[in-house]
């Protein structure tokens, strides 16, 4: 296998800057921009650094990319990217899209994105997906020049075939429930968690309150002073502890997020063999009818009810001639259709093939990831739980001096 | 009626729950020369035509020779332990008597009659009668005996004597008269400083009683969410194969840390919210003590001003001076020692309580590293060969 471009490449999303533009409509508008810089990985050399490049690019750009992805390589479970506005928000987090810590927490998503895509062994490769990292003018062209989106699906296409598909793989509508399952877990956590997280800033912060009277008490107090003041102080970094670790939690939330977006990548691969399969079988049946229309022909016999039939009785049989020459034009697309045929089920099958290819890559991914996430989150908890250990044994101690 | 065969079944040492032990002993410097002690327990219900209403069992041991016998056992009603509260306080207008738990309760915490207002109540009633054996004076006074010691038809019959409505109002206007004059001109510097104190205790107190019930409200806020993030983590677990463990693993140790919020919880009501509550009846209670002070000097004070100008006649009232002078004298000296034991036990007890509350959130936190560690360690346990790991963005 080909080394993917993230063995070959640093890449990061550096920074992200504010900007004012006139959009497509000449109305002007406020959006960030980001910067994404590239070097070489260079074997290791005593300081030798290869160049950096650089270029900024805005979140319309990223997601034209994902669309030219998802609509190239529909076999493949296509990284998501970070959502596009503030969701799951607990009271002290903006849904504000300029909000410096929203920025900021996409900027990392974005560059997650991309590490994604580069260490993905089919998408790394892709063209755009390389110009996107690399040229800055005149991407935006090179892309809608390889015309992705006459190749994309019509919704309403692939919701009848959702519909209407009679042997879909069954492993794909497993597959199928599991995201929705995924994604309903996932949001129903998030939205959980944001309420917790709310409910904890309480608690500490109220204990804020506690050093300021402590402090005013600890005035009229002889003995009881200095054990009130120094308590108190140990209050006030109670208090304030709780902004870092909701924080930090934050970026635990981001993971989970990334997988409830995926959720809805892996829909879409499922979506796209429930849409080959109902081509094949609307083939399939299309040449059987035909096949059944050159016998009746052929014999004379009628067998079924068609119009063609009630016209010819009502207007006279058909000369020999010309039911020879329909005949050649059925043999004609009968043979069509059965190469056609063929080839959606060829294609049907390669496409079964890879997308499951990658859907298991996906699962070790995911698997991996989400164990990691949660393993973080212990981490995260016992680093808060030390926390509270300290203050707490130093606040014990202050009181008992009191 | 007493049983005094019940009786036996008490152990020497009485008390109920530690906490209430905690506070008996707080108060004597030798507790082994404690021979008073007393219980509050087992609340009934009375219901009559006229009303609902609930009784405390009330036991003493004792082996003072003033009690006719070592043991009783009473029934008390809310009424009757006012009732002692000010009998007390007309006996010793100087003296802190110990605050009884209010009639209602305004915050809606609990409901009357609920039972854990019933056992708060029985609580502080329990706390009532131990602070006043504990006290120096009251333990001695005749009233406090006849409450621990009295048949309910004798103690009805009891309350009945004594000053009679009229000379009680009497007393109340002139109370009130004197206490328009004030006596504040020729109060002693200690006792302007005592008012200057309990100014400022009164208002911290009352905002530490708002904060610590805030803080129990947020901690209940937070545990009701808490019941429901672990269990969706087991829900998921249900779709997943390989890290279901994991998944069930981080479910079992937020429902931990949910049962360690609520033990916090209990902590705080238990022992802090009713010690700061105790405290800003105190301070109610200070500030009369205080006004009760000024108003037997104001007696003098104002004797004095009218005397002022009759000098034929100062020597005709100079018993009069005199006996006023002496309780005046008598008062302060009570106020003095009453005050400093007051300042002595606040001190004990907030530094207790706080203590116990820091102790209690120490506890929750190293229960709750112990359950993460203990997960992590099994995660751990079992490291997966990753390729190309640092791939993984």
């Amino acid at each position: 296998m080909e080394d993917c471009l993230a063995k070959k490449m640093e890449i990061t999303v550096s920074e992200a800057e504010k900007r004012t533009g006139r959009n497509a409509m000449n109305i002007q508008e406020t959006y960030t921009a980001y910067l994404i810089e590239t070097r070489a990985v260079e074997s290791q050399s005593e300081g030798q650094c290869a160049p950096v490049d650089s270029l900024w690019r805005r979140y319309s750009e990223f997601e034209l990319l994902r669309n030219y992805l998802s609509v190239t390589y529909p076999h493949i479970v296509v990284p998501p990217l970070p959502e596009k506005r503030a969701d799951f928000v607990w009271h002290k987090l903006s849904a504000d899209n300029m909000d410096p810590d929203f920025v900021e927490r996409r900027r990392i998503g974005l560059e997650n994105f991309l590490l994604r895509v580069a260490s993905h062994p089919v998408l790394c490769q892709d063209k755009i997906f390389y110009s996107f990292l690399t040229q800055e003018g005149g991407w935006k062209e090179m892309v809608n020049e390889t015309g992705f989106q006459l190749k994309a699906d019509s919704r309403l296409k692939a919701l009848n075939a959702t519909f209407r598909v009679k042997n879909p793989d069954k492993r794909f509508t497993e597959l199928k429930h599991y995201s929705d399952e995924l994604q309903s877990v996932i949001s129903h956590l998030l939205r959980v968690r944001a309420r917790v997280a709310d409910r904890l800033y309480g608690v500490y912060k109220v204990h804020g309150n506690y050093g300021r009277v402590f402090s005013e008490w600890s005035a009229i107090e002889k003995e009881m002073g200095d054990g009130l003041q120094s308590a108190g102080h140990h209050m006030d970094v109670y208090a304030a502890s709780i902004d870092d670790i909701l924080e930090e939690e934050e970026h635990y939330a981001d993971q989970l997020k990334e997988y409830l977006f995926y959720a809805e990548a892996l829909r879409a691969v499922c979506r796209k063999h429930e849409l080959m399969q109902y081509d094949l079988e609307m083939a399939a049946q299309d040449l059987t009818s035909k096949k059944q229309q050159c016998e009746e022909l052929a014999t004379g016999t009628v067998r079924t009810f068609s119009l063609k039939g009630m016209t010819s009785k009502l207007f006279g049989q058909e000369t020999p001639e010309q039911r020879e020459a329909k005949l050649k034009v059925l043999e004609e697309q009968i043979q069509e259709g059965e190469e056609q045929l063929k080839s959606k089920n060829l294609e049907g099958r390669d496409f079964v093939k890879s997308a499951w290819a990658d859907i298991e890559r996906f699962k070790e991914q995911k698997n991996h990831d989400l164990k990691e996430a949660l393993i973080s989150y212990a981490v995260m908890q016992i680093s808060m739980c030390k926390k509270g250990i300290q203050v707490w044994t130093n606040a014990k101690e202050c009181f008992s001096k009191m | 009626d007493t049983s005094l065969a019940e009786v036996n079944s008490f152990s020497s040492s009485m008390p109920i729950s530690p906490s209430s032990m905690i506070n008996q002993y707080k108060f004597e410097d030798e507790p082994e020369l404690r021979d008073l002690f007393i219980t509050v327990d087992d609340p009934e219900s009375h219901i009559t035509a006229i009303e609902t209403f609930i009784t405390y069992r009330v036991v003493t041991k004792t082996s003072r020779g003033e009690f006719d016998s070592s043991e009783y056992e009473v029934r008390r009603r809310y009424q009757d332990f006012l009732w002692l509260k000010s009998k007390l306080e007309e006996a010793h207008p100087t003296l802190i008597i110990p605050p009884l738990p209010e009639k209602f309760i305004m915050k809606g915490m609990m409901e009357r009659f609920s039972d854990e207002f019933i056992e708060t109540r029985r609580k502080a009633l329990h706390k009532f009668l131990n602070r006043i054996a504990d006290h120096p004076t009251l333990t001695f006074n005749e009233d406090f005996k006849i409450f621990l010691t009295a048949q309910a038809w004798e103690l009805s019959s009891h309350k009945k004597q004594g000053p009679g409505l009229l000379s009680r109002m009497g007393q109340t206007v002139k109370a009130v008269a004197s206490s328009v004059r004030g006596g504040v001109k020729n109060r002693p510097e200690m006792f302007t400083e005592m008012n200057h104190y309990m100014e400022t205790f009164s208002q911290k107190i009352i905002v530490l009683d708002k904060i610590a019930h805030r803080i129990y409200k947020e901690e209940r806020e937070y545990f009701n969410e808490m019941k429901e993030y672990g269990p969706i983590h087991t829900l998921w677990s249900a779709s997943e194969e390989d890290i279901a463990d994991s998944l069930k693993g981080v479910a079992s140790c937020i429902d931990k840390c949910c049962k360690a919020t609520e033990k916090r919880m209990a902590g705080l009501l238990e022992n802090l919210l009713p010690i700061l509550h105790e405290y800003v009846l105190y301070s109610e209670i200070l500030m009369g003590v205080l006004k009760r002070r000024d108003q037997i000097q104001g007696e003098l004070d104002s004797r004095v001003d009218a005397l002022a100008n009759k000098k034929t006649e100062k020597d005709l009232f100079s018993e009069e001076i005199g006996k006023l002078e002496d309780k005046v004298e008598c008062a302060n000296n009570a106020l003095k020692a009453d005050w400093d034991r007051w300042k002595q036990n606040m001190q004990c007890d907030m530094r207790s309580t706080f203590t116990s509350m820091a102790e209690s959130s120490l506890h929750y936190y190293e229960e709750c590293l112990a359950t993460w560690e203990s997960f992590l360690a099994s995660q751990t346990v079992h490291p997966q060969v990753e390729e190309d790991s640092e791939d993984r963005p």
